[in-house]
């Protein structure tokens, strides 16, 4: 019988190299990922680049009482959680609308052709779908208003109208993304166990119901984790959080103008102008840390619900 | 047994749909395709729609002379080829170990935690680039691929991977006195071709589509990889891609055509590795979001 504490010192030096490997990645992370959140001490700070993190003067909740009060913030923190929220439950409906009709598909090429080209745009980055959106949607001799007027509609400003300038962002990202946000609704349908829709097809359910009472509840939890998961994104003005971060950003960022800041201005483009494009650091700092509290939250929750109901483990 | 007609019905509705769908997503690539391939004068006057018209490749000419795309085009080369071994390497060297119950590496969990954080919460953009300026690495290539080498979404694609390995192949190894380090590279990675494929072509394609840190880390043009060019130069409606030189084109070439080959030349790309990437990413898409 050997003793506890041998095993012990004997498990030790045999994880040692188990430390050794996760250290070069950890010392990535915290240099980039921790190193940030330490320079956090900024939003309590009128920071100027030239003193940097240590001899900037504090101002205790200057920053915040600034945020709360800059004109326009309510309007930006609206139009992100308009944005956000169209995103994510387009975001969600589509692909599973999506995957239901791939899914009564019998023809196998044509399932492939049709997957094939959907999911395509997601590969993309919004530098050349910003070039190409710029280009169909022109109101002069775009693609779309070309078709627009052909059937004799008035041509409309899709990236230059404010009013159209939302729903603008919210099509051009279900576009890119509906394709490929069915592979995981795909992925649960093949789990399906096939006897169910047998003893449904015994108990005389055709293909509606066999859809609704077999398909669709078999899905469920699928929709909801995938629900919950986006909840972390409700201010990145994003669909889903993809591992990419933030793509809400990266289209907005290349798609508006100051003629629909007002509409189309959204928090992390607001910290982008205040704090890189100006000199506001402590200020856009400030929004950004409010941002990723709120979000960090809806997404621990996200999870939790995930976890709760779905049986959801990320690790 | 025959279809009812009603069934027949939605097969023929389901079948346009979807046709249509595919219409959407490929229709306005064509369009943007035949304008690069088409001379100016038949875009400006309308003709083009989804065939080129008055073919030329000139606008493709005019856009591969130029020193700053090839040079842009190389930066983005060299970053996928050194980011990505960067990220699988540390993406693998943290998988594993995370990948140990509990009760075989007792401090997973704080390190699982350690990663899992910087998910949910992050500095965000301002500090993030002081401390990127701080290093000393503002015009730096190592800017574009160290400060993003841990993509931590991978990392839990590959320890959901490597924890579906039977423990007995490891056990077995063990007995043999193979090492971790052993286990890892003779072991778990030939296993995981699957998986290590998808994140391979994430990472590829993360490296290739990522242009803000060109934008922010780097102030010489010549610095920046390729979408970063296209976004300073095409998106952002910066005249200068014109030049004098190129109104000799006049009537041939113009800002729209040569802005479509751009995006178009930089697409290629993904478009090669697209036929590959099908096969695997749905593994990806699987093990990083929904598990049985």
């Amino acid at each position: 019988m050997v003793r506890p504490h041998n095993m012990l010192t004997h498990k030790q030096k045999r994880n040692l190299p188990l430390h050794l490997m996760i250290i070069p990645g950890a010392l990535v992370i915290l240099i980039f990922s921790y190193g940030p959140m330490m320079g956090l001490v900024m939003v309590f700070q009128k920071f100027s680049a030239g003193k940097g993190f240590f001899r900037s003067p504090f101002v205790g909740l200057e920053n915040f009482r600034y945020v709360f009060s800059y004109p326009g913030i309510w309007q930006v923190l609206s139009n992100t959680l308009l944005i956000s929220s169209l995103k994510i439950i387009g975001s969600i409906v589509f692909p599973v609308l999506v995957a239901l009709l791939l899914n009564e598909l019998s023809g196998r090429r044509f399932k492939r052709v049709v997957q094939t080209a959907i999911y395509f745009p997601h590969f993309l980055s919004w530098i050349i779908l910003g070039g190409l959106m710029i280009d169909i949607l022109s109101p002069s001799e775009g693609l779309i208003n070309g078709i627009i007027g052909a059937v004799g509609g008035t041509p409309v400003y899709f990236l230059g109208d404010k009013n159209w300038f939302p729903y603008t962002m919210v099509i051009t990202e279900l576009w890119k993304e509906v394709g490929y946000g069915t592979i995981v609704y795909m992925a649960a349908l093949t789990a399906i166990d096939p006897t169910l829709y047998e003893a449904a097809a015994i108990d005389g359910a055709g293909h509606w119901k066999q859809m609704r009472h077999v398909t669709l509840p078999s899905l469920m939890p699928t929709i909801l984790l995938m629900a919950m998961l986006s909840l972390g994104a409700i201010l990145n003005a994003g669909g889903t959080l993809s591992a990419a971060g933030s793509s809400g950003f990266e289209q907005i960022f290349n798609l508006y103008s100051p003629q629909v800041y007002e509409t189309g201005d959204v928090l992390d483009t607001l910290v982008f102008r205040l704090g890189l494009g100006g000199t506001k650091y402590s200020v856009a700092a400030t929004i950004g840390f409010l941002k990723s509290i709120v979000s960090g939250t809806m997404m621990v929750l996200g999870y939790w619900i995930a976890k709760k109901v779905a049986h959801y483990e990320i690790i | 047994m025959k279809k009812p007609v009603s069934r027949r019905i939605f097969e023929a509705v389901n079948v346009i749909l979807l046709t249509l769908m595919t219409l959407c997503a490929v229709l306005p690539f064509l369009n943007f395709l035949a304008i690069s391939l088409s001379e100016s004068s038949a875009v400006a006057l309308g003709q083009v729609g989804f065939w080129p018209r008055r073919v030329t490749l000139q606008s493709y000419a005019f856009v591969l002379q130029k020193l700053e795309l090839a040079q842009a085009f190389g930066v983005s080369v060299a970053k996928v080829l050194v980011g990505v071994p960067l990220n699988m390497l540390l993406t693998l060297l943290i998988a594993y170990p995370l990948s140990k119950s509990k009760e075989e590496f007792p401090a997973r969990n704080v390190y699982v935690w350690f990663f899992i954080v910087t998910m949910i919460f992050s500095g965000g953009l301002v500090p993030w680039f002081l401390i990127i300026s701080k290093l000393g690495m503002i015009d730096s290539f190592w800017a574009l691929v160290i400060p993003s080498a841990v993509p931590v979404y991978n990392v839990v694609i590959l320890v959901n991977f490597f924890k579906g390995i039977p423990k007995g192949i490891e056990e077995a190894a063990t007995i043999d006195g193979a090492t971790h380090w052993q286990i890892l590279w003779r072991i778990f990675v030939p296993l995981s071709s699957a998986a290590l494929a998808s994140t391979i072509l994430f990472c590829v394609v993360n490296h290739w589509n990522s242009w803000f840190e060109g934008m922010m880390l780097m102030n010489r043009p010549s610095k920046y990889p390729l979408q970063t060019y296209l976004q300073t130069f095409v998106v952002g409606r910066n005249t200068q891609l014109m030049s004098s030189e190129a109104m000799r084109n006049v009537g041939i070439v113009s800002e729209r055509t040569a802005r479509a080959a751009q995006m178009f030349v930089a697409t290629v790309p993904v478009l090669m590795i697209y036929p590959f990437m099908q096969k695997y990413f749905t593994t990806g898409v699987t093990l990083g979001g929904v598990k049985e």
